[in-house]
């Protein structure tokens, strides 16, 4: 590598270095409710959410956010995103988990 | 994607409540005067082994609405319940128990030819083996007076897909039509993406949806969403039935989807079945009450 490739490589290394590992937010699921139910986040902050099952296989689907995930037992469900916008949007269990499914949701609220 | 001009559609009919009358693609019609007219009705989300406040007559609904039924004069050609026949429980005997109940009520119908399929209550935690051995396949289809019907399954699969497999089926079943014959499909859940929010859509309906496409003359009814609604994707007409235990609200009218209240001034509101008449160049939609007024 000559001098300049390296020079390149370490700037791109800084920058890299400056950006702020996601925030991880862990979210349980069981019959029939997410905790918590209601994720604050900022515009443009990287998060991860962490989604675990403490029963029986779950979904988690933001469609306004474009976010689905299955979440199955012993398994984490990852999802990264940035928020590019404010607002509220719902999000709900899609895989039928029984009496109370339809109730089983919550909101991510976006703000600056 | 379209929603219909209920303008378009709706008149009041002689007998009390609104008919809807569908138009078919026109380009077809010596097929179509070839057709025989005749009407079925549609039972939805009867929910049997609900108990809960929003229907304090949940053991009473069904039997009622059967009594309804035998009360049609002419009585249909058949009768189609579009899933969630049961209300779901966790406990599989329970679920048998219920199944077998519901079936000892439906032989109180004088019509004897009743087509089932389940909705994601019945079918979606045992991937439909309870329903399969009370009633047999949970996708089919049948031919009646001219018209090909098409039963499919988004609810034996608990994320709600039809999956390839019965895609696969459903292409290799629609090859066999003619693309100005008269198709109708009847499923639980949307195949259209309503309000994915409330998980009222099925993951992979658009597949089903472009099998369909080719053919000019397609009707969807299905169940699910516990109200009247009726939607277009390109020609492809989508109505939904009332239910019969209790009411939802309209697609994200309110923060959660709750049961609409029961109203002790008017019980049953809300609530009924549909009767379809099945005439040479549409469709006539009637919704009737459980109990009349």
């Amino acid at each position: 590598m000559n001098r300049r490739g390296f020079l390149a490589l370490l700037a791109a290394g800084a920058a890299w270095a400056d950006e702020p590992a996601p925030r991880v937010i862990p979210v349980t699921v069981h019959k029939f409710e997410f905790v918590p139910s209601e994720l604050a986040l900022k515009l443009g902050e990287p998060v991860v959410l962490e989604l675990t099952t403490e029963d029986v296989h779950m979904g988690f689907d933001a469609p306004a956010l474009g976010l689905h995930a299955d979440i199955l037992p012993g398994r984490v469900a990852r999802v990264p995103f940035t928020p590019s916008k404010e607002g509220s949007f719902e999000f709900a269990c899609d895989v039928f988990c029984g009496s109370g499914h339809e109730e089983m949701g919550g909101v991510i609220i976006v703000r600056a | 994607m379209q929603g219909i001009d209920r303008r378009q559609f709706l008149k009041v009919a002689g007998l009390g409540g609104l008919v809807f009358a569908s138009g078919l693609a026109r380009g077809a019609d010596s097929y179509m005067q070839a057709q025989d007219e005749f009407f079925f009705v549609q039972l939805s989300d009867t929910h049997w082994g609900f108990k809960g406040a929003p229907n304090p007559d949940a053991a009473g609904t069904l039997p009622k609405a059967i009594a309804a039924v035998n009360a049609l004069d002419p009585q249909p050609d058949f009768i189609v319940f579009t899933g969630d026949l049961t209300h779901t429980t966790d406990d599989p005997a329970e679920r048998r128990a219920r199944l077998a109940q519901f079936r000892e009520l439906i032989g109180g119908l004088k019509t004897r030819q009743i087509r089932l399929m389940p909705g994601e209550h019945d079918a979606s935690l045992d991937n439909g083996e309870a329903f399969k051995e009370f009633f047999g396949q949970t996708h089919y289809s049948f031919a009646h007076k001219g018209v090909h019907f098409i039963a499919l399954d988004n609810v034996s699969d608990p994320a709600g897909r039809i999956g390839d497999e019965q895609l696969a089926w459903l292409a290799a079943d629609l090859a066999k039509q003619p693309k100005d014959g008269r198709v109708v499909v009847l499923t639980h859940r949307p195949l259209f993406p309503l309000y994915p929010q409330w998980d009222w859509a099925t993951k992979d309906g658009e597949k089903a949806i472009e099998l369909l496409m080719p053919y000019k003359n397609v009707t969807v009814f299905y169940g699910h969403i516990h109200q009247e609604h009726h939607f277009k994707t390109a020609h492809i007409e989508h109505h939904a039935a009332k239910s019969l235990i209790f009411a939802l609200p309209a697609a994200g009218s309110v923060p959660k989807r709750v049961p609409v209240g029961w109203d002790a001034a008017q019980p049953y509101r809300g609530l009924g079945f549909r009767q379809v008449e099945a005439e040479p160049d549409e469709y006539k939609l009637t919704e009737l009450p459980v109990v009349k007024a």
